[in-house]
């Protein structure tokens, strides 16, 4: 089993965006994912500077993917997705049907990203066979529900032509929307935000009105409110799935990576604590957190 | 420009068609569609009788299988659509590309229309979508005026956009909210806050709302308490309350019909096939009008009065808005 650094959700300074890559570079992650999936005004690190940190990762030994914006509605938007797909040197993560189109075009093999919404062997097949090399299954998938997808004659036999990740660590982002709620949770509008999401490297927290933390706001994602830690299913995981994934934390995420390594066989299981949910995998309310 | 309205039940589509719909669209009763409730859709043979009424009338009928298929029961989906092409339906609407290609490679001669729940936002996507042969793009409640206006001049296949009804603030068919909360969701359960979840309670004069235990809304007397979907509810961010996502509220587009007429757009969809007879026979009536008098005179056009009126009647919380087609509203 790999494990793999997918990108940062959040928006961060340039230099803390840098240190942490400099500290990826070091960790045992096998590969990274680099790229601005949630908004498109947010430039603290511009194409080319996500290409040297690829560069760099790339001496450091990491298989890198450029990961891609998830919900386009501007034609600048597609200009800047263009560029990622037309880098000439890294595979690229596709988020949006756009980035399909874009990288089947060109011939060019691909990842689709967890917001595509592939849920049985039909579709897979059909995406596989446009050139899709590794697939990210929606968050919302159980361990059943992939079983029994990938158990799928159809699927089977064309298993060697794809990996599978697993998105198992981190708050999930589970909607996109035309609104920032950032800004509106500072009464801005959108149009005038002034990139208030930058004082939030970890989002900002929703609380039901009897205090449980329902969902973190992420300029125009919604994540989960709680955080999403599989770090005991990895066992029953490394029967079905090639690469789990870690999405970057404020804090932490280097750390998590080596708990993670550690109870890869179910050597190191860890009591989860409140914050954490395990739901979607065990086929339950993903935030529900069972032992 | 197409009037296109929703039907539960088969009173619901009489009374879009006595009303003036030009096509209307209905579901499967099953989850292989966005509105999976008990006691709504149409069973095949519903489904032929429905066919029969409507061309009768010399209008369209289509299907909307647009969920996305489950490993185990792919049939479900495939049969849909063997069920929907038998009865005679115009336009299968699908989201799923193993429907949409199983659709296009049995049932070619068949119009193929891009559900909503494909969340089709840019020319890119519509262009991956092409291979399926759809002829219609049914464009996400996400897009402003303005990117509407660019899509609808960057690419020449139809477009449908969503005139009046529930408001989705969240680009459809990537939203997992619900699924996060009860464990069903639009895209595996074909239901967004699922009934079955919901709890009221009341005390001290104050009533909660409940989706599988999570607080969504607290209503003081005077209030007025809508049913709890969860991108609604009254949360708190810092200790403030407020809706942080969405105010329970309507998209009425009456405003836009100049500026959608003007763009070439295909086809307006009313949603709501959840909602009454008499809900759809209301919103059609007022739709009807508000459509023949743009088309009659676009220059000139004006919003009659009693049309904000009965449509704010109908709407969630009494209270409409433009919703994203509006930029400010982002």
């Amino acid at each position: 089993m790999k494990f793999s650094f997918g990108p940062v959700q959040y928006y961060w300074p340039k230099e803390k965006m840098i240190a942490f890559y400099e500290e990826v570079a070091e960790s045992p992650v096998d590969m990274v994912y680099l790229g601005e999936t949630v908004c498109s005004k947010r430039r603290e690190l511009k194409f080319q500077d996500f290409m040297s940190l690829a560069h760099m990762l790339r001496e450091a030994g990491k298989r890198v993917t450029l990961s891609t914006m998830t919900l386009l509605e501007a034609p600048s938007e597609l200009r800047e997705l263009r560029k990622y797909c037309e880098n000439g040197e890294f595979q690229v993560e596709a988020n949006d049907a756009g980035a399909i189109n874009m990288l089947v075009q060109q011939g060019l093999p691909f990842t689709v990203g967890a917001a595509m919404s592939v849920y049985n062997h039909h579709s897979l097949r059909r995406l596989v066979q446009m050139g899709m090399n590794r697939w990210v299954p929606p968050v919302e998938l159980s361990e059943q529900w992939l079983r029994e997808l990938l158990s799928q004659p159809v699927v089977e036999d064309i298993r060697d032509s794809f990996e599978v990740e697993l998105f198992a660590f981190g708050h999930m982002p589970l909607a996109w929307s035309a609104r920032c709620f950032t800004a509106r949770s500072e009464n801005r509008s959108k149009d005038q935000c002034e990139l208030c999401c930058i004082k939030y490297p970890s989002g900002r927290v929703v609380r039901s009105q009897d205090q449980k933390e329902v969902f973190v706001l992420n300029g125009i994602q919604t994540q989960s409110g709680e955080r999403y830690n599989l770090v005991n299913q990895l066992p029953q995981i490394s029967k079905l799935v090639d690469i789990v994934r870690l999405s970057p934390q404020a804090e932490g995420t280097v750390e998590w990576l080596q708990k993670f390594i550690a109870n890869q066989a179910g050597a190191a299981p860890l009591k989860l604590e409140h914050g954490d949910c395990n739901g979607y995998w065990l086929n339950l309310a993903g935030m529900v957190r069972s032992a | 420009m197409e009037l296109l309205c929703p039907a539960g039940s088969p009173p619901a589509l009489k009374a879009a068609i006595e009303n003036g719909a030009d096509a209307v669209y209905v579901g499967l009763k099953d989850r292989t569609n966005a509105r999976h409730f008990a006691g709504l859709n149409f069973t095949p043979e519903k489904l032929r009788e429905a066919a029969d009424y409507v061309h009768k009338h010399g209008r369209k009928l289509h299907v909307a299988i647009n969920t996305f298929a489950h490993p185990n029961t792919w049939d479900y989906w495939q049969n849909s659509v063997d069920s929907a092409v038998m009865a005679g339906a115009d336009v299968i609407i699908a989201a799923d590309i193993a429907v949409l290609g199983y659709a296009a490679e049995q049932y070619p001669q068949v119009e193929r229309h891009l559900s909503v729940q494909a969340s089709a936002t840019n020319s890119a996507a519509v262009n991956f979508y092409q291979q399926f042969g759809i002829s219609r793009v049914v464009l996400p409640r996400v897009l402003s005026m303005q990117q509407v206006r660019a899509l609808a001049r960057t690419t020449d296949i139809d477009l449908e956009v969503f005139a009046f009804g529930s408001l989705c603030i969240m680009a459809e068919g990537r939203c997992y909210l619900s699924s996060y909360m009860t464990g069903e969701s639009p895209n595996t359960a074909g239901a967004c806050s699922p009934p079955a979840y919901v709890r009221w309670e009341e005390k001290n004069g104050v009533l909660e709302s409940r989706l599988n235990d999570v607080v969504i809304d607290r209503f003081a007397g005077h209030e007025t308490a809508g049913y709890p979907t969860l991108c609604k509810g009254r949360f708190e961010v810092d200790n403030q309350l407020y809706h942080p996502l969405e105010e329970p509220t309507s998209l009425n587009t009456l405003d836009l019909l100049p500026q959608l007429h003007a763009e070439g757009i295909r086809s307006l969809k009313i949603e709501g096939r959840q909602r009454s007879p008499a809900y759809v026979a209301k919103i059609t009536k007022v739709w009807r009008e508000a459509i023949d008098r743009v088309i009659a005179d676009p220059v000139h056009f004006q919003v009659a009065h009693h049309w904000q009126h009965t449509l704010a009647q109908l709407s969630e919380g009494s209270q409409t808005t433009l919703g994203a087609y509006h930029r400010s509203w982002k």
